[in-house]
């Protein structure tokens, strides 16, 4: 079974974003920049199964600009086969990245999606799901344990109040929450080894998909600040001034 | 115009968060149906009946909808939405969940996790973890949206639409259910509690936690919840999560114990009215945004603010 990867290149999560002082969106010049946190783990997965002799290949996608090609080289280097780089400058909104993976899948047949559950620039929790409905596969959405049993995938999810174990016949797509796993630190022989790791090159023409946004900016602002209160000496401190304000 | 809001309910009785989508729904403007799909949901479909502004109520009786199956709700949802300008759910685990699934059959692009509605196609929403706030107009014919519950303010309950049935779509769907591990408490629920209790890494263990933050929640009638650091550490269970990637709360009163402030943590909490901060680091980022800071070890401040209190 093939497994399908699409990661996504972010802001560090680090780093604190800085909204354009003329409200056009967020200050990305110069700032550090990584793979999204959940498409580590999205990786991780994929490479354990692959270990676990349930997968044959993964391949990792990314559509953005042509330095997402270093994002792709860390899947490679985390024991991914091989990437794929949708380049564009454009910004594409979830739908769009949705119907690129959708052709993607199309060509390479993978059995499995392991996307993020969420990118943490535009937290959209979107794509995955989009992804699995234009394909019209089942879905195990905010994953926090999954479990191959022949051709039906295990997965259990992080729900509201709990957690919920559903049974999904494959192909279908997963979407990975925080505790599914602890993603690896490539080795360096292996970030040498990924550098000879075929990428491929395509643009969304290539696919023939329509990327033009359906969400158009009308401004970023800074949200409400928050004044930092007071120090309070002490529990009796603290007490009074919650009694003072009805907060208790 | 007409809004479909898909309604969150345990089958006996309406979610909290459904009385703040239909208010968003009524900022949105036009007329506002209520979608009840459940299992033995009578009870919720009649209590949606009572929202203020609701035209109707469609209820749905089918056992996929008892596990927020999203291929079942997507087959229910898209086919009705000929007749609607708009589809509003909330963003809880089975809103987000399901409407990106229906957003893509409609080949429209999801605004999710909605704080206002500014116009009929203009939203803001929350991106980069509440460091931005971004309004964004949408140019699809319809809108899928997602609604953040803590910025809408729920409407009443003082109307009495009617409640038609309609047929469950026919399966079977590609995913099953297998099984729930739901913890039950009789302590207020993290995402409407007015107060919320929350602790962090410095609990150290589940017993600690259990023996620090626990009372202190009783005694103050609060939910419980914690920091990413405290549940991967399996000191508090994964629904805790309060934050970017976890729960977004906004409590009258939210106490953060042992919590450093990291940017993800407090996305899901800094729109709280009263936030009380106990941390023995006097640098942590916490208190940047804390209405009250209480510097000192959590192990000897907590137990005795509970038994002062
Ligand atoms: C993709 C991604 C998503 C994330 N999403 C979330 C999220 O949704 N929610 C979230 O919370 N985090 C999230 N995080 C993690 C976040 O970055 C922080 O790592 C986390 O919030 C830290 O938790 P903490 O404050 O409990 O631990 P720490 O940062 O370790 O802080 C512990 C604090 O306890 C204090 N302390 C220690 N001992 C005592 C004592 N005896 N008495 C008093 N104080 C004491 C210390 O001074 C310190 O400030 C996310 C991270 C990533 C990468
Ligand atoms: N431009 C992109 N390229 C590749 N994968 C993406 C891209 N955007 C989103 N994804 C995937 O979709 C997930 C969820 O993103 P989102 O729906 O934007 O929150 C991410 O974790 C990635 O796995």
């Amino acid at each position: 079974m093939k497994v399908l990867v699409p990661v996504k290149r972010v802001i560090d999560y680090n780093v604190r974003p800085r909204v354009k002082a003329d409200q056009s969106g967020v200050d990305l010049a110069n700032v550090k920049m990584a793979m999204n946190p959940f498409d580590e783990i999205s990786i991780e997965e994929a490479v354990r199964m692959k270990e676990k002799g349930l997968a044959t290949e993964v391949v990792v996608v990314s559509i953005g600009p042509a330095q997402a090609q270093e994002t792709i080289r860390v899947g490679l280097a985390m024991g991914a086969d091989r990437g794929i780089l949708v380049q564009t400058d454009a910004n594409v909104e979830p739908l769009a990245v949705a119907k690129i993976l959708a052709k993607i899948v199309e060509a390479e047949q993978p059995g499995l999606v392991i996307a993020g559950k969420q990118a943490i620039d535009d937290d959209s929790n979107a794509t995955g799901q989009m992804l699995a409905a234009l394909l019209g596969w089942p879905q195990g959405t905010f994953a926090s344990a999954v479990a191959k049993d022949g051709e039906t995938l295990k997965v259990t999810r992080e729900i509201d109040g709990g957690l919920q174990t559903l049974a999904l016949q494959l192909p279908a797509v997963v979407t990975t929450d925080l505790r599914l796993n602890e993603p690896r630190f490539a080795s360096l022989p292996n970030i040498m080894k990924a550098k000879k790791k075929p990428i491929d090159t395509k643009s969304p023409a290539d696919y023939g998909v329509d990327i033009a946004p359906r969400l158009s900016v009308v401004k970023v602002a800074e949200p409400k600040k928050r004044e930092a209160g007071e120090k309070v000496a002490d529990v009796d401190a603290l007490i009074t001034k919650l009694k003072s304000v009805g907060a208790i | 115009m007409a809004v479909l809001v898909l309604a969150e309910h345990s089958n006996a009785a309406l979610n909290d968060v459904t009385a703040k989508t239909v208010a968003a729904a009524q900022a949105f403007g036009g007329d506002i149906d209520v979608l009840v799909a459940g299992h033995n949901a009578g009870a919720a479909a009649q209590a949606a009946g009572k929202l203020a502004g609701v035209r109707k109520v469609i209820h749905v009786e089918g056992e996929a909808f008892d596990h927020g199956i999203a291929e079942a709700i997507e087959a229910l949802v898209v086919p009705l939405m000929g007749g609607y300008d708009a589809f509003f759910a909330p963003a809880t685990s089975i809103g987000k969940n399901a409407a990106p699934r229906i957003a893509a059959k409609l080949d429209v692009m999801q605004v999710s996790e909605i704080t206002k509605v500014i116009d009929a196609s203009t939203f803001e929403r929350p991106i980069y973890a509440g460091n931005a706030i971004m309004t964004v107009k949408s140019s699809d014919a319809k809108k899928v949206i997602t609604v953040r519950g803590t910025a809408f303010q729920a409407v009443a309950s003082t109307g009495s639409a009617s409640v038609e049935t309609a047929a469950a779509p026919a399966g079977p769907f590609k995913s099953a259910f297998v099984s729930a591990e739901i913890a039950k408490s009789d302590r207020p629920e993290l995402a409407s509690a007015k107060r919320v209790v929350s602790g962090g890494r410095a609990l150290a263990s589940a017993e600690q936690f259990n023996a620090v933050i626990l009372p202190l929640a009783d005694k103050l009638g609060a939910g419980v919840g914690a920091s990413r650091a405290a549940v991967d550490a399996g000191y508090a269970p994964n629904d805790y999560q309060v934050g970017q990637t976890g729960k977004v709360v906004a409590p009258e009163l939210y106490v953060a114990i042992g919590i450093s402030g990291a940017i993800q943590h407090l996305a899901g909490m800094k729109d709280s009215k009263i936030i009380v901060a106990i941390n023995k680091d006097e640098e942590a980022p916490i208190f940047q945004i804390a209405d009250y800071s209480l510097v000192g070890d959590l192990f000897k401040i907590v137990p005795e603010l509970t038994s002062k209190l």
